[in-house]
């Protein structure tokens, strides 16, 4: 990882960094390029983060919005009730994001499949429901007044940290020991990897950053609600992932900065807006089921849980 | 070979399906360092036998011990750890991963750095990654692989990838070796070289190794001795030639076939 080619790319996104600061503090850039700039780092932590849980272990999560909106609330109780500085907010927001992850990680992640799909699911609705009952962080309403501290050098360096610890943990023996339960569970377990374990690792570092991507969230847009963290929320963040390649950082970021943009420059068109979308991701998974750079087919996933379990070859001759 | 000693002991393990007894009051003594086969025709349980020696199944009854410490109703992972490593009927390899990694990931769990060493980076993590890929690579030349090891591992050939799956499992270093069904798909010929290879990972390794097998010739050439499982029972056990007289190994069979 430390070679040529990683300092290559930590000085071109440092200049990438610069140049944006530069022009952000001049006044060439205008609040709306701002916004989308910043929109697209979080949700690159997010999807990044989910590729980890989706696409490198194999474990079908559709509830990280659900993580998120803990990263938001926690956060933002920190910084608007405490007065906590927004490093130690965040940091929080985090914690507690990771320990959901456990707590919901260890009874569901028996599942397969579909099955734990619609486990998590439910667990995001669920949250969404305790957060809009719950009067102290204002119920249906939300929050209002959160100090705007996120700014785009918070955005560039927190992706940049989730981007570098997602790849590391990948690129190791943890991280083989993760796409191993993806590529064949039972096979993975008789090497001696404790499948169980490695699924709760990939789970609670994902909902750790999906808790960050939140923090970041709370503190640039003033406001969070619970309907901003519903089931579309994660269904969103699940199809930059599909689209840029389970399995590729890389392609995750790619997929993850065009549909932001593609969504962003939409917005003028609300009607058409989901129909394109939607004609997108059909034409994807017709022609190029792997994502833009990916390694491995989305249909697998899918298939892999409940009926082939124990029969059939993965090894397609 | 050493003084003989006690590897593999099970005891009186049975396991019902529902109704069904797919292996009852099973016992088997396996010695250090033997070659042992295990027949039988389809359907015996020789697979569920497999599954309980591994960890797959939880015994309904009985007692498994290696090397003299109780392995029954231990999770897969852990019977690794405590020295069987098996291989499968149907090819399990690690489909989208490298040849190479396919093997290292057998060697996860001697890694001693941590998850939180790798993240950041610590020394440890460079250190015992370039073990692990050493280790690895040194393994795939003793398999003629190492020329493939870049290569996505279900892209390999059939009789490769037998051959992959029988390196990964003795990456994990056991001390006991499952196989099972090992020639199942091979030509006549890739079914000598395999017979080759097992003995001489016997003797290479000096490790135990039990085989479930149809391919009689086989069985017959190389192994010491042998196992007859039929309607979940042990019905024969001894060398080749005493197997192969024996009216109740012909009967099962011959009831199989005519």
């Amino acid at each position: 990882m430390f070679n040529k080619k990683f300092f290559l790319y930590l000085v071109l996104s440092l200049v990438f960094y610069g140049v944006v600061q530069f022009l952000i503090t001049g006044m060439w850039l205008n609040d709306f390029y701002v916004d989308t700039l910043v929109l697209i780092g979080i949700n690159i932590i997010l999807a990044v983060s989910l590729n980890l849980i989706n696409g490198f272990t194999g474990q079908f999560s559709i509830g990280h919005a659900g993580f998120m909106s803990i990263g938001a609330y926690v956060s933002a109780i920190m910084t608007y009730n405490f007065q906590m500085s927004f490093p130690v907010a965040l940091l929080a927001g985090c914690v507690a994001a990771a320990l959901a992850g456990l707590v919901i990680g260890l009874p569901t992640l028996r599942l397969k499949g579909d099955y734990l799909a619609i486990a998590t699911l439910g667990f995001g609705e669920i949250i969404r429901i305790v957060w809009l009952n719950t009067e102290y962080v204002g119920g249906a309403s939300g929050m209002n007044g959160i100090d705007k501290l996120t700014n785009w050098t918070w955005t560039f360096f927190l992706v940049l940290i989730t981007i570098l610890v997602i790849q590391n943990i990948v690129k190791s023996t943890h991280g083989r020991a993760m796409i191993s339960v993806r590529e064949n569970e039972i096979a993975a377990e008789a090497m001696g990897v404790n499948v169980t374990k490695y699924k709760v690792y990939a789970f609670v570092v994902g909902a750790f950053f999906a808790g960050l991507a939140g923090g970041l969230t709370a503190h640039y847009f003033y406001i969070i609600q619970p309907t901003s963290f519903n089931f579309m929320k994660s269904f969103e963040i699940l199809v930059f992932v599909v689209l840029g390649g389970l399995g590729s950082t890389g392609g995750v970021v790619l997929g993850t900065i065009l549909l932001t943009l593609l969504f962003t420059y939409l917005q003028e068109y609300p009607e058409l807006r989901m129909i394109i979308y939607s004609l997108i991701l059909i034409f994807t998974m017709i022609f190029r089921p792997q994502g833009l750079l990916g390694g491995f087919s989305a249909k697998k996933m899918v298939k892999k849980g409940g009926s082939s379990q124990d029969g059939s070859s993965t090894t397609s001759a | 070979m050493a003084a003989q000693q006690l590897l593999l002991n099970v005891d009186n393990v049975s396991r019902v399906f529902g109704g069904l007894k797919a292996v009852s009051d099973v016992n088997m003594q396996i010695q250090d360092g033997e070659l042992v086969g295990l027949i039988g025709p389809n359907g015996a349980g020789k697979t569920t036998l497999f599954n309980l020696l591994t960890g797959v199944y939880e015994p309904s009854g009985g007692k498994i011990h290696l090397s003299g410490e109780s392995v029954g109703g231990l999770r897969p992972y852990q019977i690794t750890k405590r020295g069987a490593a098996r291989t499968f009927q149907n090819i399990r390899l690690f489909g989208d991963m490298t040849v190479l990694e396919n093997v290292m990931v057998a060697y996860h769990m001697h890694a001693r750095h941590s998850l939180f060493t790798s993240i950041f980076r610590l020394p440890g993590h460079f250190k015992g990654e370039a073990e692990m890929r050493e280790k690895a690579v040194e393994f795939l030349k003793i398999f003629n692989l190492d020329g493939k090891k870049d290569e996505i591992a279900k892209n390999l050939p059939y009789g490769e990838q037998r051959r992959l799956e029988i390196a990964r499992a003795l990456a994990a270093r056991p001390k006991l070796l499952l196989l099972d069904e090992p020639a199942a798909g091979m030509n006549p010929q890739e079914t000598v070289d395999l017979m080759n290879l097992i003995r001489w990972i016997r003797d290479e390794f000096k490790i135990t190794i039990l085989l479930i097998e149809h391919d009689m010739g086989l069985v017959m050439g190389v192994c010491e001795r042998i196992y007859v499982l039929d309607h979940g029972q042990i019905i024969a056990s001894g060398t080749p030639e005493e197997i192969r007289t024996n009216p109740h190994v012909i009967e099962a069979y011959l009831g199989q076939e005519v």
